[in-house]
């Protein structure tokens, strides 16, 4: 090394004391040499030095990397635009009025972080915004997060106002504001919107399972008027008188709860429907109260008489069973220990006409009977009664089937008790009897005839849907569903009264009565289904709460009022020979 | 550019100069002043200052910074080491007024203000203290009869014990560190070495237990839930939301809150203008700057020049690995610019002085030079 010649190598000095001196000398020697700077070692000290840095700077760096890797925190515009999933496309009736649109407004927002005093901040916040809680927002302000709400969809006065605060880290993210215009007139149907704007209900939840809104937040589209608007089958003139006379209904007949649906049954289009109570979209602050339900989708009811219809369409589309077939409708039907009785009882044997319009429980019974458990198991199935209907909305229920099918849950089934189905279930089915015998899941959405075609499917024969017709309308003449025979519609109806199951037991006072009807009968276009829980009986009613009190007279205003809006004509002269195939059969009634 | 027969004294020099040392350091105080433009506008419109103020400040400062590292470079060993305890004295005398006139900023006397502005006097004493200790040490491992080890421990006693009382112990951890590596490059037995480890590690302690503000800052590096941690979040924020390429320049939102932006926390703010590629590029120059004058050191065969080589390169390396630590979350916060691109005018002077004396003894010289140094006998008077 470099200082060799200045200071001789001290272990050759070391080696050389230690042969000749003694212990003493070399302690003190060695204590010397812990003293000694040794300036020779510097050259692989240095290098060790250089070693050290570069191991901390390999360090530094890497950190760096692993910081460069961290995954980036969207920003406060990105993370707003995520929170606000923006626009939605227009929702229009099947006549283009406009049901739901966004209309822009403007939310305010605050960068805790960027903030300097917060309680300076909350102060002037709450003093512009005074249904802000203080200590609320004083706590999202202390949070370490990097953007916090203050107050979604302010007025353009108050955003006015907190502008003038000038506060930093105050900000505005327009935003839009999800509106219904016809507010309580179609809320089921529409659902609603979060302050997000993401639909969580109804049409509106729908939509952004197609994709709609993912489009919107990708930016593809800033306004709702880039989007194609979702043009739904309702009327809106329809819905609001449907909704309007079921709601009087409910009042006058001081029911629990009450629904109505209009379905065109050529196409399966849901042309308005209505559940009462409901709520307002624009406010659905109450949306989710159990008793708001959509009692069309969502409630799940036992649908008495009214599924007569289907066992009757069951054993004629059988060949089992004609419609002059009769049978035994006197005394009670014992099945076990369970005795089955008729309501209005006639005591005599029955044609098949006449069992529909007495609504006799012991000749339905004895019709289901005919066709055995497999095969009425089968038809229901068949007819979609036994599975959960899917249609676009997301709301549905499941049906209540009996666990174990017996003979008896047939026969029970055969007039509408053991069975519990949702009512549009049983509007889709009674369509496809009526239509011709196709049946069509019932949408939402506008279709023409030609796209119905392509899904529906065919369930009964043309001449059993004939026979249906027919007995429809032969109720609406001689049975119980005179009320809703409006004159000049060629009206057809069938009631049904249900006893509610309360408490493991049928109860005689509490009701659930439906009505449907079709008009016009003899090519049926409307198919109406009004439903009233627990309906009260009222001195003009003589103290009935049987669905053609209630039910059937709501239907009837109902028609009146909607047919000629949906285009159908009164006719004033009945239509020659409505059911030749009756006719030629010489059916009960058709003479 | 001058030949290399011409004799002037500028030739000279720059056929001797440590040209890529030279470079590295001319392109990190353009950097300091292009960063300073990123770090330094939020807190100058906090203070009311015009957006620019400390970036045309910074400028103003580097033209005396850059005489002075011409300057500095220019001497031979000899006038290093004469203008550096010229300047350790000058500056110890200032450090013990600012004991007694001293300015109280953030709880401590470290500023003294001169008609003009207020210095740092502790900036200026490390790199005097380096040099002299270098010599110290240098000169108690060639000769026996100068007494350079215990010369080097009184140093150190001196230089750091006004230091604590200011309080500064950034300062007086960089100063010991520095001294450390000088004792441990001179060779010291290895004994000496391990007992200094003891002793450092006994030092610290005793901070701990006895400086609260010290205790407070590891405490909250070891669990940052225990404290604030404010400043240390929004710099990882930096690094963060800057990612690889950077938020662009102007476009940081983070360094507005980020206290002392433009000094000890600047390297985070480089990270979110510039991107963590910046950072890492920046790291390289400070890396390639210490591991050359390392490589200098190590060649170099007379001791003085290798052992305060060696000592101004830790003094750099250590500062810029200090901030950067800290500005990463590496370490526990610390009040520690990062060399020629924090904002300071005493820091910037100072170390322009340090890697003036770094050029200056990294001066490739002639051996016969060398020589006459290492064979004391025949030149004894020649010594300053």
């Amino acid at each position: 090394m470099s200082d060799q010649q200045g200071s001789p190598d001290p272990f050759l000095d070391d080696g050389a004391e230690k042969q000749r001196t003694p212990l003493g000398r070399r302690m003190i020697g060695g204590v010397q040499n812990l003293f000694r700077m040794r300036l020779d070692k510097s050259g692989h000290r240095v290098f060790l030095v250089a070693a050290g840095f570069t191991i901390i700077y390999a360090v530094i760096a890497g950190r760096l990397v692993q910081l460069g890797l961290r995954p980036d925190p969207p920003t406060t515009y990105k993370r707003a635009q995520q929170e606000t999933a923006g626009v939605r496309p227009d929702i229009i009736d099947r006549n283009g009025e406009i049901l739901a649109t966004d209309v822009k407004t403007v939310s305010v927002f605050a960068e805790p972080k960027r903030i300097i005093d917060k309680d300076e901040a909350v102060e002037l916040l709450t003093a512009v915004l005074p249904d802000v809680d203080a200590r609320d927002l004083r706590e999202k302000l202390g949070s370490k997060k990097g953007f916090v709400w203050v107050k979604r969809e302010i007025t353009p006065k108050q955003q006015q106002e907190v502008y003038r605060l000038g506060l930093p880290g105050v900000g505005f993210m327009p935003e839009h504001k999800r509106v219904y215009p016809n507010g309580v007139a179609l809320s089921h149907v529409l659902g609603f919107t979060n302050l997000d704007n993401q639909g969580i209900a109804g049409i509106e939840k729908w939509i952004d399972g197609q994709g709609m809104a993912d489009l919107g937040l990708a930016g593809f589209a800033r306004q709702s008027t880039d989007l194609k608007p979702v043009q739904l089958s309702i009327d809106l003139r329809a819905q609001h008188a449907l909704r309007d006379e079921v709601a009087k209904g409910l009042e006058k007949y001081k029911a629990k709860a009450g629904a109505g649906m209009i379905l065109d049954v050529t196409t399966g289009e849901v042309v308005a429907l209505a559940s009462l109570p409901d709520y307002d979209p624009n406010n659905p602050v109450d949306a989710l109260d159990p008793n708001r339900i959509n009692r069309m989708t969502v409630g799940v009811y036992e649908m008495g008489s009214t599924f007569k219809a289907l066992t009757t369409a069951m054993a004629l589309d059988s060949g089992k069973v004609s419609i002059n077939s009769t049978f035994d409708a006197r005394g009670a039907l014992a099945y076990g220990r369970f005795r089955i009785h008729d309501y209005h009882g006639t005591n005599r044997i029955l044609t098949v006409p006449e069992v529909f319009i007495h609504s006799s429980n012991i000749g339905t019974a004895r019709m289901a009977m005919v066709i055995g458990v497999q095969g009425h198991k089968e038809f229901l199935k068949k007819m979609g009664q036994l599975d959960r209907m899917r249609t676009e909305m997301p709301e549905s229920a499941e049906p209540i089937v009996p666990a174990r099918w017996g003979e008896l849950n047939t026969m029970t089934i055969a007039f509408g008790h053991g069975l519990a189905v949702a009512p549009m279930q049983a509007v889709a089915a009674v369509g496809a009897l009526v239509n011709g015998g196709v049946m069509f899941t019932p949408t939402f959405l506008k279709r023409s005839a030609e796209e119905a075609a392509k899904v529906g499917q065919r369930v009964i024969k043309p001449e059993t849907s004939e026979a249906l017709r027919f007995v429809m309308r032969l109720n609406a003449e001689k049975g119980s569903a005179t009320k809703a025979a409006i004159p000049g519609y060629f009206v057809g109806g069938k009631t049904g009264t249900a006893e509610k199951v309360i408490g493991g037991r049928y109860s005689k006072n509490r009701l659930f009565t439906t009505f449907m009807a079709i008009a016009p009968a003899d090519k049926p276009k409307y198919l109406f289904l009004v439903i009233y829980d627990e309906p009260q009986g009222l001195p003009e009613t003589y103290g009935y709460a049987t669905a053609a009190w209630n039910a059937g007279a709501v239907t009837g205003k109902v028609i009146e009022r909607v047919a000629p809006m949906l285009g159908l004509p009164p006719r004033f002269d009945p239509p020659v020979a409505p059911f030749p195939l009756m006719a030629r059969l010489g059916a009960w009634g058709a003479r | 550019m001058p030949s290399r027969l011409e004799r002037s004294p500028f030739a000279q020099w720059w056929w001797t100069v440590d040209r890529f040392l030279l470079f590295s350091l001319l392109v990190l105080m353009v950097l300091g002043i292009v960063l300073c433009m990123a770090g330094s506008p939020p807190v100058a419109e906090r203070l009311g200052l015009p957006t620019f103020h400390f970036v045309s400040n910074q400028v103003k400062y580097m033209v005396p910074a850059l005489a002075v590292m011409f300057g500095i470079s220019m001497m031979s060993p000899r006038h290093v080491r004469r203008t550096a305890l010229i300047i350790y004295v000058i500056a110890m005398a200032l450090v013990v007024c600012t004991l007694l006139f001293g300015v109280e900023v953030k709880g401590a006397k470290r500023w003294i203000n001169f008609p003009g502005g207020a210095i740092q006097p502790s900036e200026f004493v490390k790199p005097a203290f380096v040099v002299l200790a270098a010599w110290a040490f240098s000169e108690g491992g060639r000769r026996k009869d100068v007494p350079g080890t215990v010369v080097g421990f009184m140093l150190l006693a001196c230089t750091i014990v006004p230091l604590v009382l200011q309080p500064d112990i950034g300062q007086t951890m960089l100063i010991t560190l520095v001294w450390c590596g000088l004792v441990f490059l001179s060779g010291l037995h290895l004994f000496w070495v391990a007992g200094l480890g003891g002793v450092s590690m006994f030092g610290l302690f005793i901070a701990y237990h006895v400086l609260p503000h010290v205790a407070a800052r590891i405490n909250r590096f070891l669990d940052p839930a225990s404290g604030d941690t404010f400043q240390v979040d929004n710099a990882i924020d930096s690094f963060v939301q800057g990612g690889w390429l950077g938020k662009g320049p102007g476009e940081g939102t983070v360094k507005r809150i980020l206290p002392d932006s433009h000094t000890d926390f600047i390297f985070a703010v480089t990270a979110e203008e510039f991107g963590i590629l910046v950072c890492i590029g920046l790291l390289t120059i400070f890396a390639m700057v210490v591991l050359r004058g390392l490589v200098l050191s190590r060649r170099n065969e007379e001791p003085f020049c290798r052992l305060a080589a060696a000592g101004l390169v830790m003094l750099f390396g250590l500062q810029s690995v200090i901030n950067m630590a800290v500005n990463v979350h590496l370490m526990p916060a610390k009040g520690m610019t990062l060399p020629f691109i924090s904002y300071g005018g005493s820091s910037l002077i100072s170390l322009a002085l340090a890697m003036g004396f770094l050029l200056a003894v990294t001066r490739r010289r002639p051996r016969a030079e060398i020589y006459d140094r290492i064979v004391p006998e025949h030149t004894e008077e020649a010594y300053a």
